[in-house]
């Protein structure tokens, strides 16, 4: 078994397998895996990290590899992140999204990893972020993460990167469904992918209707509407200027570094309703007091609140806890 | 909290177009809790090991029915082996012949399942080996 120190040297050097290695140990829960970040985090935050969403089929990883090559076109180096769904029965996942990216398998300046969702259901996978910050430390520039095929109510992303790029496309609902809320709301750049298709050009001034018809407040970012057929090469220039409009946007008044730091806010939170959750839940914890209070007859939020404000208890008086 | 799964890669190395095979089994092993990471086809050696470097899988597995096994899996090994991923678990399948499966299993390769296997062995027998290693690495990898 290699030691945290041992990989992160390793990582030092520039060999691949470690990244590959700190990230399996990120999403095993394996406890080298903080250690080994602690020792790298002060190399984490140069890279600008891009999320890919929209709905299952509408060109993620195609429009991903073609990004990744504008990007090594212009020499920067690309670390990819690719989020697929895992089964919620035999917790088990088919990982395809290389398939579409099959080319820059060889180039030694494009890391690709595929992910499975595991227990997430927003579209990421709760060691996405991990994987970018092990990739970021590398020193891979760019940090692509195209998430699982969303539909209405999956936004992980939008608390994992700097700039969220949706991609839709045509024949997969009118206008209607593009002003709901959702999705839409959490673009910084939306993309009418398969622009060559009928129905296309609907799509885009729909869409921009709905950017157009949706309040916001002062100064805030407009996101543009951008058309590009990924499939053919075509329009992805475009798609990538308004990323870097959007990052221009970012750099001004200290937004990226706020963006980070709720980015950060919520990595926490997440951690600590996870380790919590492990602890209520976990052996010993509160499922049998929530059983015998619910077969006494109370209602699910009677026993709720009685749970909670056992926790809560404990929670606002640490010192007794320390000294009981 | 550890969530331990067993990550495999499926490839097609070489020029046969024939990938029925290797999904089927893709999907046997996903049934069966596994993450796959599947390449698609006309993968070369190198191709293939670097995948498996990139997502650091457990077990690689090669479908080949051109008849070019003897020439394709020693050359997987060797690239899997030049990266330091020497520990990984090599399994084949395809169309080869008895004599060439004990030659290969011999050179390092794990274990070769020929055809009309059950896809349901496979699976288990990957389950069985991986929980062995597993158990002996006290859990972690």
């Amino acid at each position: 078994m290699s030691s945290a120190a041992d990989i992160v040297e390793r990582l030092r050097a520039g060999e691949r397998v470690a990244v590959a290695r700190l990230i399996s140990w990120a999403e095993n829960g394996d406890a080298r895996f903080a250690e080994a970040l602690g020792s790298v985090f002060e190399d984490v935050g140069r890279g600008r990290r891009t999320g890919i969403t929209g709905p299952p089929g509408a060109g993620k990883s195609t429009l991903t590899n073609e990004l990744t090559g504008l990007q090594r076109a212009a020499g920067r180096t690309v670390g990819i992140l690719a989020v697929d769904p895992s089964s919620p029965f035999s917790g088990g996942a088919l990982l395809g999204d290389r398939i579409r990216m099959e080319e820059r398998t060889s180039d030694p300046g494009v890391f690709i990893r595929s992910m499975a969702s595991r227990g997430s259901h927003g579209g990421l996978a709760r060691a996405a972020i991990d994987a970018c910050d092990v990739m970021d430390a590398f020193g891979y520039e760019e940090l692509l993460v195209e998430t699982v095929g969303v539909g209405q109510a999956e936004f992980d992303v939008m608390e994992a990167v700097d700039t969220v790029v949706v991609v839709l496309c045509p024949g997969a609902g009118d206008g209607i469904q593009a002003m709901k809320a959702g999705l839409l709301e959490v673009a910084d750049v939306l993309v009418v992918n398969k622009a060559d298709v009928a129905g296309a050009e609907r799509l885009l001034t729909d869409l921009e209707d709905a950017v157009a018809l949706r309040r916001r407040a002062e100064g805030a970012w407009e996101p543009p509407v951008v058309a590009c057929s990924a499939g053919r090469g075509e329009g992805v220039e475009g798609v990538w200027e308004a990323v870097e409009h959007h990052r221009r946007w970012l750099a001004e008044d200290g937004r990226l570094r706020a963006r980070r730091a709720r980015l950060r806010i919520a990595q926490v939170r997440g951690a600590v309703a996870e380790g919590l959750a492990a602890r209520l839940w976990g052996s010993g914890g509160l499922t049998e007091r929530a059983r015998s209070l619910l077969e006494e007859g109370g209602t699910p939020y009677d026993v709720a609140a009685d749970l909670l404000s056992a926790v809560s208890a404990r929670v606002v008086e640490p010192e007794e806890v320390s000294g009981s | 909290m550890t969530d331990r799964k067993i990550r495999v890669l499926v490839g097609k190395p070489g020029l046969d177009g024939h990938d029925r095979g290797a999904k089927t089994v893709a999907t046997v092993l996903r049934d069966h809790g596994m993450e796959v990471i599947y390449t698609g086809l006309h993968q070369t050696p190198e191709m293939i090991a670097e995948v498996a470097a990139q997502e650091d899988v457990d077990v690689v597995g090669l479908s080949i029915l051109s008849g070019a096994h003897m020439e394709l899996f020693p050359r997987v090994r060797a690239e899997l082996e030049q990266r330091g991923l020497g520990e990984v678990m090599l399994v084949g399948g395809g169309i080869i012949p008895p004599e060439d499966a004990a030659a290969l299993e011999a050179q390092g390769y794990a274990r070769l399942f020929g055809p009309g296997t059950p896809t349901e062995e496979i699976a288990e027998w990957i389950k069985a080996r991986m929980g062995e290693r597993l158990a002996a690495e006290g859990g972690g990898a």
